[in-house]
């Protein structure tokens, strides 16, 4: 610790800390426009100049450390001075070299309101111009479909370009040209390739970068702002939804150091629009091959009528990506009272089950724990489009030191250096039986780190758990074996049992033919229902569950309900509801509350609350509001070893094929389907050469 | 007047061959390796005795900066990194030691290197230096063959030496900016502190230090600090390359003693002021960054480190510019400024911003298109820019603003008298210079 003297007042800080947040810790402010607290240091807005005694002319506070300062000549702590008129005369000259060029646009800026330049200009601009000159004119340039330019505004800060470059790992952006002549472009004016991409807008501190899908849509003081959690994936991003009236106009990152830091993926931003399109507004009957409007009424009827004609044991219940803990708590304690055993959220053939213990579904090590980790092990998955936050953490953890990362699976760009060990079980086989170097570094790594994706067989996860603690990757310190999942429901579900019961059927069992005669489905949009079976479809949008539907019973999407959601490393977070769903739309425990009366088998529950309750009571767990209870890691490790060693069959493949199209939101979104179709093209066009390689 | 045998450069001017066989001859190479066995320390002291000041521009002491260097490595490579990237307009003095005297410069490198524990040095060139770098490719070359420098050489002290071509950027002669050009990144000054005698080429302690400065390292060396010392005046120690041009009847380019008067480096040297000394207007005596001197001040001023500094102006590089009463000094200044606004890197906003606004006030100021008060704005402005900025060019770009508007106030009223007073819009014809 130094001692450091700001305005006068004594302050104690680490040495490495720099004067900015030295004079912060001192209560002081200062301004800055390039400097950010999770990008590097640039220093070259200037603003965050300030006074320090000795030195021979102002010193940018951002950039210098309190251990470079030098003491005064007795030994005094070194003085920095924020309030003193060579800071203020510094901090008014660079404000208005920044304001000469900026043109005088902000009645139609979308960054107004919520513009750095516009509050730091009340607080250090003067209220006339001394500059007779013409403004620089700046072209625009095409970035993309989500970010929209408007480079006259630019002040150069070059956030955007380190963002790209140092957290998303996809330097599209940078500066070409010099002095005033500098621009903030793409190469060619390529579209932006980052899936992290419309963070650069909300970095941007003045209107240059715009989100292009709302821009001249919202005003930052029109709209009534929700804290929310995201489900476009299992992370469980922290976000804030901002409507407008009943409408959703915009999302935003939370800042939340556990998940997502600020950064949310542009899937979970971006998909505002398809929470208005292709939406699911009252219930609809099957007569005669063609689906019609119906009452509540009727649609229950229909479902009544077929229940109570169905053996229980020719009943079945599955849940889609989406689904909040009380909708599926409710299903499953109707699906219970109709005694079907026929019940499954998990959509693949895959070995999680929660009777293995709650740690053998989870992300144990948890996202801020991959820091800790120095050596990783990708079986089966693809994080940056399964979990593109997550992803970003691995990268951070790769940035701060020397990190080894191997991949099983699909040869895919991480953003960050990775040794490609093979493309399917043989080659998991094969590195657990030594044949690769990666098992030695991975033997000498203090904290190895294997990550399996959700969707692996029961003798990958065997296989990949028996290799975890042959590593060392499972000890009392350190938790170093995850399950990446790649949806928001499933491990609420998981939590909750929602899988087959004795002699019940699993996911793709009840969806294949002859499976059950009568299948409710909530919200699984992923796969087909071979024909047969009579289904009852609980969603919000009109996608692939919905066509094949004999009832549609309209739900709530997840910003017009308040739901609880647990991500992938077992975080229980709860959503708020920030809106209402459309027409005839209800908030789905409501809906099958409603039902279960109709089938005479009444839930015990009138009210939200009341759900809660009798969930919290027969799941503490989710009572937990924002921490992982973490479970008995070793034991379920072992437990999953034991699940036989059947290796050998196909390559492994991510379930995400296209990263912008997930689900039925996303799906329903104009905006992600020219992302997607974007995405498609570079693909195709990266290719050949690819193979030429 | 500096003595035949007291010239550090006897073949500035090319008469004899730059190769390596004549250099030798002329003293060059000659018991180098009896230097290298005094050891580092002694070769530091020496040239902190010499009281060498950095010949780019700073006139920080050459011996201090390479003291600065950590004395035992701390697993990471020492890197000495010579500054070729000559651009201040009015020098020229780098470029005659590359083309004629280049094995002073490689056997100095050497030296440097030793006394840094540095086994690796990048002569960085500037980019329009397409000549210089041929030769000097060729001595280093001729220095290979030799076995004087090279993994295992002659000296018993593996030392690499790498010649890199720039690209022709101004902005790539301030030292961290030219670091990150030669790790092939942009051409943009780093912020300082850590400086790169802690963290420099990839991250290594490096010197970055001027041509002239470790050509004359040899020499210094081999015949004494106390030498070097004797030279000159007490601070200012030594000779240097002055590059003198503008209005003399023979401009030139001479090695002469630091101290030696502005009169004295005319009339001696540069066969005299154009039209006598009565047609002197003033002189820009370090290149085009510092602030000029009016005549009657310069002309019997020593050209020396602090004298200059004392006039407001600065040695800078030595490339004196001298300027008659034929001269447009708004105009002159004018394209200094435009010269500034256009070798700005963009990085930091106050010379971003800062020299295209200055220049574009300088422009109407020539023709005298602008107001009074202006004047005292542009002085603010520069003010605002000076001190500002990450690296030094904005000071550069503020200073000859400065001098103008310090010493020729009234010409700039002149003219926007004149220009107020004309009742036509078109431009005032301008005598051609």
């Amino acid at each position: 610790m130094t001692k450091i003297l700001v305005d006068g007042t004594e302050v104690e800080v680490p040495a490495e800390y720099t004067l900015l947040q030295a004079c912060e810790a001192a209560g002081a402010e200062i301004p800055r426009f390039c400097f950010h607290e999770r990008l590097s240091i640039a220093g070259n807005c200037r603003m965050c100049l300030v006074e320090l005694k000795g030195a021979p002319k102002p010193v940018a506070s951002c950039a210098y450390a309190v251990k470079d300062c030098r003491p005064g000549p007795n030994g005094e702590p070194p003085e920095v001075l924020t309030r003193s008129g060579l800071t203020k005369k510094a901090r008014e000259g660079v404000m208005e070299f920044l304001l000469i060029n900026h043109p005088l646009d902000c009645p139609i800026c979308d960054q107004g309101g919520h513009c750095d330049l516009q509050d730091q200009a009340m607080a250090y601009g003067v209220d006339s111009t001394r500059y007779q000159e013409n403004k620089r004119a700046v072209e625009e340039k095409h970035i993309g479909p989500l970010v929209r330019t408007a480079m006259n505004r630019c002040i150069h800060c070059t956030r955007c370009v380190r963002f790209l470059a140092e957290v998303a790992g996809v330097p599209d952006l940078g500066a070409i040209g010099r002095g005033e002549d500098m621009e903030i472009t793409s190469y060619l004016e390529q579209s932006m390739a980052s899936e992290l991409q419309g963070n650069v807008a909300d970095l941007c501190p003045v209107g240059a970068l715009v989100h292009r899908p709302q821009s001249y849509n919202v005003r930052p003081w029109e709209l009534n702002k929700t804290e929310s959690v995201d489900v476009m994936d299992a992370v469980g991003s922290s976000i804030r939804v901002d409507t407008r009236g009943r409408e959703v106009m915009q999302i935003e990152p939370r800042v939340s150091e556990e998940i997502n830091e600020e950064w949310i993926s542009d899937k979970t931003r971006y998909h505002v629009d398809g929470l208005r399109m292709q939406r699911l507004d009252r219930p609809y009957l099957r007569e005669n091959g063609r689906l019609r409007p119906a009452s509540w009424g009727e649609a229950f009827q229909a479902i009544a009528a077929k229940v109570k004609a169905t053996d229980p044991k020719r009943i079945g219940a599955v849940v889609g990506d989406l689904a909040g803990v009380e909708e599926i708590f409710a299903l499953r304690e109707l699906m219970r009272a109709l005694g079907t055993p026929n019940l499954d959220c998990r959509q693949a053939e895959t070995g999680l089950d929660p009777a293995l213990g709650r740690a053998s579904y989870l992300f144990n090590p948890t996202i801020p724990g991959i820091e800790t980790a120095d050596a990783i092990l990708i079986v089966g998955a693809n994080p940056r489009t399964e979990a593109s936050l997550l992803n970003v953490r691995i990268r951070k953890r790769w940035r701060m030191g020397p990190l080894a990362v191997g991949v099983i699976g699909e040869p895919v760009d991480l953003t960050y250096p990775s040794h490609y060990i093979g493309a399917g079980p043989e080659s998991l086989a094969g590195l657990a039986r030594g044949e690769h170097s990666f098992l030695e570094t991975l033997k000498e790594a203090k904290a190895p780190l294997v990550i399996v994706g959700a969707h692996a067989e029961p003798g990958i996860l065997a296989a990949a758990s028996a290799l975890a603690k042959e590593i060392g990757a499972v000890t009392p310190e350190w938790n170093g074996f995850g399950v990446l999942h790649t949806a928001a429901a499933r491990v609420g579900a998981l939590d909750l049992g929602f899988v087959p019961g004795e002699g019940g059927l699993g996911f793709p069992a009840m969806l294949a033919s002859g499976g059950v005669d009568v299948l409710f489905n909530l919200g699984a949009d992923e796969h087909d229902v071979a024909p047969g079976a009579f289904v009852i479809y609980q969603g919000t949008h009109g996608d692939r569950g919905a066509s094949r539907a004999d009832v549609i019973l309209p739900g709530a999407a997840y910003t017009e309900k308040s739901a609880t959601w647990v991500n992938t490393e077992g975080r229980v977070q709860i959503g708020n509801r920030a809106g209402f769903p459309p027409g005839d739309a209800r908030e789905d425990w409501a809906i099958l509350r409603a039902l279960s009366d109709v089938l005479g088998h009444r839930l015990p529950f009138d009210s939200l609350t009341a759900l809660r309750r009798a969930l919290y009571a027969a799941h503490p767990h989710f009572a937990a509001i924002g921490t992982v209870e973490a479970g008995d890691v070793a034991a379920s490790v072992d437990r999953l070893a034991g699940l036989g060693s059947a290796t050998g069959g196909a390559a492994f493949a991510s379930p995400v094929t296209d990263f912008y199209l997930t689900n039925p939101i996303a799906r329903a979104s104009r905006v992600l389907a020219e992302c997607s179709r974007l995405a498609r093209e570079r693909a195709a066009e990266s290719r050949p050469l690819a193979a030429a390689e | 007047m500096l003595a035949d045998q007291d010239r550090i450069f006897t073949n500035l001017y090319g008469l004899h061959s730059p190769g390596l066989e004549a250099a030798k001859q002329r003293g060059a190479w000659d018991g180098t390796k009896f230097l290298l066995e005094q050891g580092r320390d002694w070769i530091i002291e020496e040239m902190k005795a010499s009281g060498l000041r950095g010949r780019g521009g700073a006139g920080f002491p050459t011996g201090l900066k390479w003291s600065f260097m950590p004395k035992k490595s701390d697993g990471r490579p020492h890197y000495l990194v010579v500054n070729a990237d000559e651009s201040e307009p009015g020098t020229c003095k780098d470029r005659e030691i590359m083309r004629h005297d280049p094995h002073l410069l490689i056997e100095g490198c050497m030296l440097a290197c030793f006394a840094m524990g540095a086994h690796a040095c990048y002569i960085y060139i500037r980019g329009e230096y397409v000549a210089e770098k041929h030769a000097l490719q060729k001595a280093v070359d001729e220095a290979y063959e030799a076995r004087l420098v090279g993994q295992s050489n002659v000296h018993d002290y593996p030392f690499d030496i790498y010649v890199h071509h720039g690209a022709g950027a101004y902005i790539c002669g301030e030292e961290t900016a030219l670091i990150e050009s030669l790790e092939g990144k942009k051409g943009m000054p780093r912020l300082k502190p850590p400086f790169p005698a802690n963290t420099g080429l990839y991250g290594c302690p490096t010197t970055v230090n001027n041509v002239e400065s470790i050509a004359v390292a040899g020499t210094i060396l081999r015949r004494g600090g106390a030498w070097f010392a004797g030279l000159g005046g007490k601070n200012n120690t030594g000779t240097k390359l002055f590059c003198v041009s503008g209005h003399v009847n023979k401009p030139c380019n001479v090695e002469a003693e630091l101290g030696i008067t502005f009169r004295e480096l005319v009339d001696r040297h540069c066969g005299g002021m154009r039209g006598g000394w009565d047609n002197l207007l003033c002189s820009i005596p370090g290149g085009s960054s510092v602030p000029l001197v009016p005549a009657d001040q310069i002309i019997d001023a020593k050209m020396d480190f602090d004298t200059l500094r004392g006039l407001g102006s600065g040695l800078g590089t030595a490339a004196v510019i001298v300027l008659d009463r034929s001269t447009d000094i708004v105009a002159a200044i004018t394209r200094i400024s435009y010269f500034y606004k256009h070798e700005s890197c963009g990085q930091c906003t106050p010379c971003r911003e800062g020299t295209g606004w200055m220049w574009r006030v300088m422009q109407r100021m020539t023709e005298g298109r602008a107001q009074k008060r202006e004047i005292d704005m542009l002085f603010e402005v520069t003010k605002q820019i000076e001190g500002h900025t990450i690296c030094a060019l904005g000071d550069a770009a503020a200073w000859p603003i400065q001098g103008l508007i310090k010493h020729f106030r009234p010409e700039i009223e002149k003219r926007i008298d004149r220009y107020t007073a004309n009742p036509h819009s078109d431009p005032i014809p301008m005598a051609a210079e």
